[in-house]
């Protein structure tokens, strides 16, 4: 069944992309959305189906070389079915979305053909990321990380008449260029510690990478940390994480089904995916894990900022998932994969709805952007609106505090911020502060767009419509999920840590054997029956995976640790330190509770005012977004007035475009324009134009004229030759 | 005992036999009007020949008391010279016909010079040696001047006759002194001569020995006579002197600095070398300025000439079996490329200026494409064959420690791409001339083409041509 979801979208692309002068454009675009509808239909099977147990499928043999030998083959455990379900189910609905927004395209005449190239290019890009999260080994994740890439790059310049757009793919091919490089010496590292590119060999060989030194760029490094840095340097460029991010606001050239699918959805998420799937390494790599979380906290922060002033709909949308990638990268960096698998897969739902439904705006509004020209269009386009305001509600996280009901984001994004405490002070101010300006500048954008009165082009208000059934239907979908994708899989993403593990089929905690005896074994046994009598046969096995997990290196040949992720228990000077963070006191606990030895547990036993601080952050952000937009709308001018520096500033994304350009492109430029006329020009050319046309036509005269047609002449020549000869033999040889 | 060692030079015996018994067949019956049917017969008999000593099986014989050596080497040797030989018959007999040049001699002579050829690489003795070159020398100074009315055919016979004598007679001076310092002709007794030190008469004997060889190779400073006979005379005799000659006189040169001088690689590895290099950049930088293909053929037979003198000059047997495969791959690209020179017409007369190839490709695209892989092939550029042959040589050259003489190989290829180049461009890009038609027969078109596509499919395994040469090496070696 993995093998037909991998490769029905292929399939699909190359009937499409090559096949549709013989069928037809129209039936090209329904085998392609059929296929992978078929793919989106089997993904939920096995999300909804599978036990957990990692499997591998072999299909072919790959790569044959040396100690390199590779097969392609598919991993497939509960990280590739979270990752298939999103991936296919967005790229499906997507699919079908496209059927409207590309019908007619300005950029197109009515002659050419441009909608099979379109679906070809989904669907491709769809194979390259489902060829991505099912790998089992990490070169053939770099052959489907290279295929988004390029799938990605071909989408972006999709309107490739358009300099701009041509500009903004060349720039996401280029950075992510950077990341890849670092991605790509990650991978040669751990081929040349560990001898395999095959996960379950570099996950088995991660205790002993820990206690490995690695020389690089003139230092030692410790292996297994500088390995995590390298993998996710690749990480930064795909999610587009600070430093890396750049090119993601620019690609929102492309057609914004495209936006949603690649940018927002499936392939900026690759990196958080990465991070996860490598999580055995990453356990083992402390350094690495907390840049991680620094570097993720940064971009939620920076990237809110940028998005509370940005006027394109769609680069507030591109800000804000740069924002909530970070948010992504903290949970992994503090240890808790299953939470940013779990805000991973929400996000993809309101995110994905919110690009669509911006979409859809733009396409009622006739490819009108710029959100100060809105206004008012509630009532024009009420289903549009309706789904957005379900988008918004999610991804600013509303809910009931303290409770397990809310809108998908607020049940991530809160898991997302109470791990972030567990692990660090700066990452948990700067998400909750982001949180406060994800609500900004989302119900901002509500205002601006939906409430108030019309402003800009009054034709194209008065031909705003609503967009067609085709168009709807994703949204409605993606608004469902948008509403009760938390609430239904809070549980086992977050929840409950029993279940946690029994779904990403990881070893029972080590603490459940030792509460055996204690009251926790009731307190499990209580809070949920049936994973009782499920964990109670897993736990006599425990005793001895505990023992192995303890000393993995020692005994026999090094396994990979079971399950999709892995957290380890903290260790005891940690364990004093998370006691500290969450105010448990061994020496005073109450009945009933006991000290949480890993990071989930530790996020559940957080202060009450950690979880609740997002939602009022959530809430100041609305009431302040409020009083700005909708009651006084002078206000924003006069305070950009005020503080013209901070705005500009902020308008123009922290500088960072101008700095680049400044730092790296300026010279590259100027080092090519110097090689190019200086190097190539004077000295190459000159030096072969010289020899060329001056020295060798004079040698070619001279051969000429001593080809003078007397045998005289010939035979001079040749008693001449062999007395230089014998010469040379009498002086010189011998 | 004679009589044991007959069966050994069978193949010599039967192509002499034949030449004469079809000498005196057709001097007593038809005369020229059998010139068809002889040229047929004779290459059928050469094919046949071939194919005799190529599935010769056993190890290296010797007949006369060492004058005359059949081994891998030679047998390699002589099927490239029989089939090439071959080549050039079948595929200049229309042309022949056309121009009123159907001598009934012209088959006969070609057989006699290919008996020469045969026993050049075979000699195992400075006489056997001289016998075998001055026997293919006088069938070729009288085929030059095949076209008796035209003063340049005989300009070109009468010089190449002049200095081919006195090549000779270095050749000859070179072998006395030779056998005045080694007391013997034969090979062997040379090689245990040099063993015991080489006295300077020696070193003499070998630098004039190898100056008469290498102005059959037609190696700089050697080389004069090459463009002016070249030119001369007629094409169907300047494709056979590009091919089976040089090919035997090139396995001689190797057969006798192994077999005769094996001990002192250091000295004539110098002489080799310096020739190699001049000839290379001679026949690359000369080409240059050439307006007659011929001509520029002949500097581009310089230059080849000059890469295969590497392989013998770095003294291995991969340099040898580098020789070999070189040797092989060029007679069989000037097979190609004479086959489209043969055809090339224009108002019903024959020519050979470059410029009358402008735009040739709009009115021939096949033939074109097929001249384009040639000339590249002949260029060297990768995946041609040509690549595989100058690929090997200079690996060879290298392995044995002589960087700088690769380098120089290289950087004259570099020169010499110019002007095969320079015919592609004339042919695809050319100025809008009135050209020249290629008029084929069904052989000639088969060769062409054939070779064309030879010399593309080769890149898989060379045909399988790499052991068999190796073999033939470490049997001279050996």
């Amino acid at each position: 069944m993995a093998t037909i979801i991998l490769l029905a979208p292929l399939i699909g692309a190359i009937i499409c992309g090559f096949g549709w002068r013989l069928i037809g454009e129209k039936a090209g675009q329904i085998i392609a959305t059929a296929l992978v509808f078929l793919g989106a239909a089997l993904s939920w099977n096995i999300f909804l189906t599978f036990d957990g147990t990692t499997q591998h499928i072999v299909l072919l043999r790959w790569i044959e070389s040396g100690a390199l030998s590779t097969d392609w083959g598919i991993r497939l455990d509960r990280l590739t079915a979270i990752m298939l379900v999103v991936v296919n189910s967005v790229s499906a609905l997507v699919h079908l979305y496209s059927f409207g927004y590309m019908a007619h395209d300005d950029n197109w005449t009515h002659e050419e053909h441009y909608r099979a190239r379109f679906f070809a290019y989904l669907s491709f890009f769809t194979f390259s990321m489902l060829a991505l999260i099912t790998s089992d080994n990490l070169v053939q994740m770099f052959f489907g990380w290279e295929g988004v890439g390029v799938a990605s790059y071909l989408l972006i310049g999709f309107y490739y008449r358009k300099p701009s757009a041509n500009a903004a793919a060349i720039k996401a091919f280029v950075v992510n260029r950077v990341g890849d490089f670092g991605f790509a010496l990650g991978i040669f590292g751990l081929f040349y510690l560990t001898d395999s590119i095959r996960l379950d060999d570099v996950f088995a060989a991660a205790p002993k990478l820990a206690e490995t030194q690695l020389h690089f760029l003139w230092t030692e490094w410790n292996a297994a940390n500088l390995l995590g840095v390298l993998l996710f340097i690749g990480a930064m460029g795909k999610s587009a994480q600070l430093i890396l991010h750049t090119w993601l606001p620019d690609a929102m050239e492309g057609p914004t089904p495209v936006s949603a699918l690649i940018h927002a959805a499936t392939m900026v998420t690759a990196g958080v995916f990465l991070v996860c799937r490598m999580s055995p390494l990453y356990e083992y790599a402390p350094q690495a894990t907390a840049f991680i979380t620094v570097l993720g906290a940064t971009t939620a922060f920076f990237a809110a900022t940028v998005g509370l002033v940005q006027n394109d709909i769609k680069r507030v949308i591109a800000y804000s998932t740069c924002s909530q990638l970070g948010y992504m990268f903290v949970a992994a960096g503090v240890g808790a994969y299953p939470v940013a698998m779990f805000h991973l897969f929400t996000h993809a739902f309101f995110k994905a709805m919110l690009f669509l439904g911006a979409g859809s705006v733009i396409h009622a509004m006739h490819h009108e952007q710029d959100m100060r020209n809105y206004g008012g269009l509630r009532k024009k386009i009420p289903l549009t609106f309706w789904a957005m305001l379900i988008g918004t509600l999610a991804i600013t996280g509303v809910g009931i505090p303290l409770t397990h009901y809310g809108f998908a984001g607020f049940l991530s994004k809160d898991a997302v911020i109470e791990s972030a405490y567990v692990g660090s002070d700066y990452a948990f101010w700067l998400l909750v502060v982001a949180a406060g300006m994800t609500s900004f500048y989302s119900w901002r954008l509500m205002f601006l767009t939906f409430w108030g009165k019309p402003r800009g082009d009054h034709h194209a208000h008065d031909h705003a419509h609503e967009s067609p059934t085709v168009m709807l239907i994703p949204l409605g979908v993606l608004a469902t999920g948008a509403v009760f994708a938390g609430m239904l899989w809070y549980g086992v993403f977050f929840g409950d840590e029993v279940k946690l593990r029994s779904w990403f089929a990881m070893e029972p905690a080590a603490h459940h054997e030792v509460a055996a005896e204690g009251e926790h074994a009731t307190e499990a046994a209580a809070t949920e029956a049936a994973p009782a009598t499920e964990a109670a046969p897993a736990e006599a096995a425990a005793t001895d995976h505990a023992a192995t997990e303890a000393a993995p290196a020692e005994h026999g040949p090094a396994v990979a640790p079971k399950g999709a992720v892995l957290i380890l228990p903290y260790g005891a000077e940690e364990q004093a330190v998370v006691d500290a963070r969450v105010g448990y006191d061994p020496a005073h606990a109450e009945e009933g509770h006991h000290a949480p030895t890993n990071i989930i547990l530790a996020a559940h036993a957080v202060p009450k005012w950690v979880k609740v601080a997002p939602f009022i952050a959530m809430l100041l952000g609305l009431l302040l977004a409020f009083r700005f937009y909708i009651q006084r709308p002078d206000l924003p001018v006069r305070l950009a007035a005020a503080q013209r520096p901070l705005y500009l500033f902020l308008l123009n994304k922290w500088y960072f475009d101008e700095l680049y350009d400044w730092v790296f492109v300026r010279p590259a430029k100027w080092l090519g324009r110097f090689l190019w006329q200086k190097g190539d020009g004077a000295v190459i050319d000159g030096t072969i134009n010289g020899l060329a046309l001056g020295i060798i036509p004079f040698f070619t005269r001279l051969a000429g004229r001593l080809q003078s047609g007397y045998v005289f002449t010939y035979a001079f020549a040749m008693v001449l030759g062999i007395a230089a000869l014998l010469t040379w033999m009498t002086l010189g040889g011998h | 005992m004679q009589g044991v060692d007959l069966p050994i030079l069978l193949p010599e015996i039967v192509l002499s036999v034949y030449a004469m018994a079809a000498l005196l067949f057709a001097v007593y019956s038809g005369k020229d009007a059998l010139t068809g049917v002889l040229t047929w017969a004779t290459a059928g008999l050469f094919v046949l020949l071939a194919g005799f000593v190529a599935l010769r099986n056993g190890e290296g014989a010797i007949a006369f008391g060492g004058m005359f050596i059949d081994d891998a080497f030679a047998r390699f040797a002589k099927v490239v010279v029989l089939l090439s030989a071959a080549g050039v018959l079948v595929m200049a007999k229309d042309y022949m016909a056309r121009r009123d040049l159907a001598r009934f001699e012209y088959p006969i002579l070609v057989a006699l010079a290919v008996v020469g050829m045969m026993m050049m690489v075979s000699a195992g003795d400075l006489m056997a040696l001289y016998m075998g070159l001055e026997l293919q020398s006088l069938a070729l100074y009288v085929v030059a001047s095949l076209r008796r009315d035209s003063a340049k055919s005989t300009e070109a016979g009468l010089k190449y006759f002049v200095l081919g004598a006195l090549s000779s007679g270095l050749l000859l001076y070179g072998s006395s002194l030779t056998y005045g310092f080694a007391g013997t002709t034969l090979f062997s007794g040379i090689f245990s001569t040099v063993e015991h030190g080489v006295p300077l008469g020696l070193l003499f004997g070998l630098v004039f020995v190898l100056s008469g060889l290498a102005f059959k190779v037609s190696a700089a400073p050697f080389h004069m006579w090459t463009p002016d006979v070249y030119e001369g005379a007629p094409t169907p005799v300047t494709a056979f002197f590009a091919t089976a000659p040089k090919v035997a006189a090139m396995a001689l040169i190797a057969r006798v600095v192994h077999d005769a001088f094996g001990g002192i690689p250091g000295d004539w590895g110098q002489v080799l070398a310096a020739l190699a290099v001049i000839s290379m950049f001679l026949g690359a930088v000369a080409a240059i300025g050439q307006k007659d293909i011929k001509r520029l053929m002949a500097y581009s037979s310089i230059a080849h000439m000059g890469y295969a003198l590497i392989g013998i000059a770095s003294g291995t047997a991969e340099g040898i079996q580098a020789m070999l495969i070189y040797m092989a791959i060029y007679a069989t690209m000037n097979l190609g490329t004479f086959a489209f020179i043969l055809s090339l017409e224009k108002d019903g007369r024959p020519v050979t200026d470059i410029a009358s190839l402008n735009l040739f490709a709009r009115r021939e695209p096949l033939k074109a494409l097929a001249v384009l892989v040639l000339m590249f092939s002949l260029a060297g550029v990768p995946p041609m064959l040509g690549f595989f042959g100058k690929f090997y040589v200079l690996k060879a050259a290298v392995d044995a420690g002589m960087t700088w003489l690769a380098i120089a190989g290289a950087v004259a290829s570099v020169i010499g791409a110019f002007y095969y180049l320079r015919i592609v461009y004339f042919i695809y890009f050319g100025a809008e001339t009135e050209g020249a038609e290629s008029r084929m027969s069904p052989v000639q078109w088969l060769m062409l083409v054939a070779v064309a596509a030879v010399m593309v499919l080769g890149v898989v395994n060379l045909f399988g041509i790499e052991p068999i040469a190796l073999n033939a090496a470490e049997a001279l070696l050996g």
